[in-house]
Order: C-alpha cells, then structure tokens, then sequence
C-alpha cells in the first residue's frame, strides 16, 4: 500500500479493496464483542497493519428516539450519537485510520485544511501520535474553533482568502511537501474509518441493517462508505442482506449533490456554498459522483433543506431527545422530518439518523434561544417576574 | 518541468471554444486531457497541464478569467 488517492492513468479516486474471502476468517461476531469497546473492535475490517492510533473513538450511542419518532410519525426511529467522539464529531473515525497509516508509512508530519471538525481531530490525533500537524484554517473561523484546535498545539496557519485559494494553496502544498495530507494522499485510508459507524449500527440493532439510514453529504464521503460498511457486512455473513435506502442529507445553500439527484443526472455540477451549515458546505464534493449511485441504487434519495429547517431541525432533536446536534444534525433532521410527512419514510420502517458532531461548536447558530427571565434574588421578584409561567 | 492536475467545468456559453487548444497555443503549456464529459449543457475535464511553474499560473488565470472554473483535481480539500 502506499499514500496515493488517485489513479496516475485517470485521475479518479483510489479507494481501499480487501481479500474478503481471507478476511472472512479472521472475523467473527464473537471476535469484534471481545475487542475494545472503541471503533477498533473492527480492526479486521480496516486496512491497517500496526499499532493504530486511538484517542477512544466509536461506540457511540445508538439511542431509540421515541420522542422525536413521536413527532415525526416513525415508531422505530434510532439516533447514532457522533458527538460523543473524543473531539466532538464523527471525524475522529476518518481521522484515526488516517494517523495511523501515517506513522505505518513514516510520516513525520500531517496535514489538513479545515474550518472545525477535521482541523481539531487532526491535531487532537497528531498530538497522540507524536507528529508534527499543519492545520490550514481559514482566517476569519470563529475563536471557539480556533480553541478547540489550538488546544492540541499544532502548527495552525490562517489563510487569508476564499475557500477555493485554500483548496488551490493546499493541492499545492502537497505536491511539494513530503507530508501526509489526511484528505489527499492519505484519502483512500481516511475514507475506510466511515465505515465503522455502519459496523457500529448493525452490532448495536442485533447484527441487522436498518431499513433506512438519513446522513448528511459534504464530500459524500461518511454516506459512501457507511454504505460500503453495511454491504461488506453482509458479504461476511455477519448481517442478512442489505435492504436499507440510503437518504443523502445536504443544505439548501450548499447542495450541488442534491442538485444532480434532482435533475436526475450523474454530473455533479460544483457550486458556491451560502449556508449556515459550514462543516458540510462543500461546493465541489470529490466522491459526489458515488454517493449519487448509492442514493439511486439504494433505492433513497438525496434532499436538502433551508437555513431554517436546519435550525428548526437542531432545537427539535435537542429539545425532544436532550441531543445537541451542530447544524450538520440539523440538516438530517430537517430532511427526516420531510421524508417522513412525505412517506418516503415509513412509520414502521427502522431508520437510523446519523448525527455526526455536537452543537457547542457552532453555538451561534441558536444564539436566539438565550432568553432568559431577569430577577433579584428574592421570591417577591422570582414570582412577580415568572408570573403564571411558575408551576407548582 | 512542473505538472498539475486540475479540473475544468465549463459553463454552457463555453462548451463550443476550443479552450484547452487555446490554452496550449497561447502558453507554453502541454494540456494532456485524462477524463471528461462534455454534452450540450455542461462540460467538465480533468487534465494535467505541464510547463514551467510561472506558465501554468499564466495559463490558468487565463482560463478562470475566460469564465471557466478550474479546481484541484482531487475536489475539495477544504473539510468540516
């Protein structure tokens, strides 16, 4: 194996294949509910060779949300929590395979360019590993996020500019420095962490596929793979067949995938993000192209919804299931809500929500639920300012 | 010799200039096309382009400034 992501004849995307026959027999039920109760307990399925690099990553919670199935209309509606991660968000999983191949292929220093999630599980990682990291970051990102980066003690590098003069500056960068880049050269590797959440699912419901599955798409990279991760499941005869539609979740204002699922074409035409949702606001998504497949052939869909919904969607799964979800969880729900009015969604169907990094990061977003009642601290002032709203 | 790897996408006013040909004329630039789908609407193509560093830049201000978009091969590098 080497650090490549794409085919030197081409230019597509490499992407990880395995012997699945000789896998097969160093995989069992028994085996992964005997390893460590981090997304490692999958090791077998992963392409690793030595000591990997775990902060304490996956197992995350699989809750029954009968709240908020309540208010939808679905009965067998489950949450998978990703922002119980070490570092708050599902890229811990990428993130994790993709350090561990770094130090296997003897890196010395990472790389990324994030505007959150990535950037504070690639330091986070880094800091474990004992590598040097670069985070490129752009230069006008909030100060929580530069925080929750800095903290690890990368070298942190803002780039004043647009998105794409990031995009361009870092396509460059990799071509003259000798570093593992988390999402290019170690790309292949990254993509295969995904796939433990879709492990994780299936081993939290019984060693089942779910029927129907609602996650968010930047790249479209976490629903490729957990697609991928439920098919190699079955193919290993851990899980029957896979029945599951897969519905694609993307923001209104950054939506070129959902744009090409509706037009009912397989280009997928890059557009300029303008939404809330900046953690999945990519305008020119590298796997879009495979992710509009599995939303076709699965039989799911792809569908966006506004700034809005998106807001509406992060107070509903917080204020019926106690989840604080960053506005990416506000997307999914926002589109889960309308897949389910639609019926798109069946009440009976088992459907699982992928909710992929905690709210506290983009705080901001909600910023208007901050009303509170001002009172001196007396009774007199409690019960005069609180009125009839005071229930005994 | 320097080589990049990028991606052009066209917008439908576009589709019928022979951009690449003119890119290869104009700079000393070597278009070598890998990838592409081109119909009546939209186009995109991913290419290398080989030539010295400061004609690549050239040639690729020259291209965005023509109105097509020209991104990294590799999508976004830019993540959440």
């Amino acid at each position: 194996m080497e650090p490549l992501n794409l085919c030197d004849f081409c230019f597509s995307p490499l992407e990880a294949v395995y012997d699945y026959k000789a896998m097969s027999r160093g995989v069992s039920k028994e085996k992964i509910a005997s390893g460590p109760l981090s997304m490692w307990r999958y090791r077998g399925l992963l392409p690793v060779d030595g000591d990997v690099v775990d902060i304490g990553t996956g197992l995350t919670p699989l809750v029954k949300a009968d709240n908020l199935g309540s208010e939808l209309g679905l009965d067998q509606l489950y949450i998978k929590n990703d922002c119980l991660n070490p570092t708050h968000s599902f890229k811990d999983r990428v993130v994790s395979v993709a350090i561990t191949k770094a130090r296997e292929f003897g890196f010395s220093t990472v790389a990324c360019a994030s505007t959150g999630n990535l950037a504070a599980s690639v330091a986070a990682h880094a800091a474990k590993a004992h590598l040097k990291s670069y985070v490129f970051i752009p230069s006008d990102i909030e100060q929580g996020k530069m925080i929750s980066t800095a903290i690890y003690n990368p070298t942190l590098v803002a780039v004043k500019g647009s998105y794409d003069d990031v995009n361009r500056l870092c396509s460059r960068l990799v071509e003259k420095y000798n570093w593992g880049f988390i999402n290019i050269n170690l790309r292949p590797y990254y993509a295969e962490g995904s796939k433990t959440l879709a492990y994780e699912v299936a081993e939290q419901l019984g060693w089942r596929a779910p029927d129907c599955v609602v996650a968010p798409a930047a790249s479209g990279l976490l629903f490729t793979r957990i697609w991928k991760g439920l098919e190699e499941l079955s193919m290993l005869r851990l899980t029957g067949p896979v029945n599951t539609h897969m519905y694609l979740a993307q923001a209104a204002g950054s939506s070129p995938i959902v744009n090409a699922f509706e037009a009912g074409t397989l280009h997928v035409h890059p557009v300029k993000p303008d939404t809330i949702a900046k953690s999945i606001a990519i305008g020119n998504p590298a796997d879009g192209y495979y992710a509009l497949r599995v939303a076709r052939e699965s039989g799911g869909a792809a569908c966006a919804v506004s700034d809005e919904e998106i807001i509406e969607g992060m107070k509903l799964l917080a204020q019926t299931e106690g989840i604080f979800a960053e506005t990416a969880g506000g997307v999914v729900i926002g589109v889960l809500k309308k897949l389910a009015a639609s019926g798109a969604i069946k009440k009976g169907d088992l459907t699982v929500a992928a909710i992929t990094a905690s709210g506290l990061k983009t705080q901001e977003a909600v910023a208007d639920v901050v009303r509170p009642f001002v009172v001196q601290p007396t009774v007199e002032s409690f019960e005069e300012v609180l009125g009839k709203n005071v229930q005994v | 010799m320097a080589k990049r790897r990028v991606m052009f996408t066209f917008p439908p006013d576009l589709i019928k200039e022979p951009i690449i040909y003119n890119l290869g004329l104009k700079f000393k630039v070597v278009p070598n096309i890998r990838r592409a789908d081109v119909s009546e609407n939209k186009g995109w193509v991913v290419l290398e382009l080989e030539g010295e560093e400061h004609e690549i830049e050239k040639g690729i201000a020259w291209v965005v400034g023509k109105g097509v978009r020209v991104d990294p091969v590799v999508g976004d590098i830019m993540e959440g």
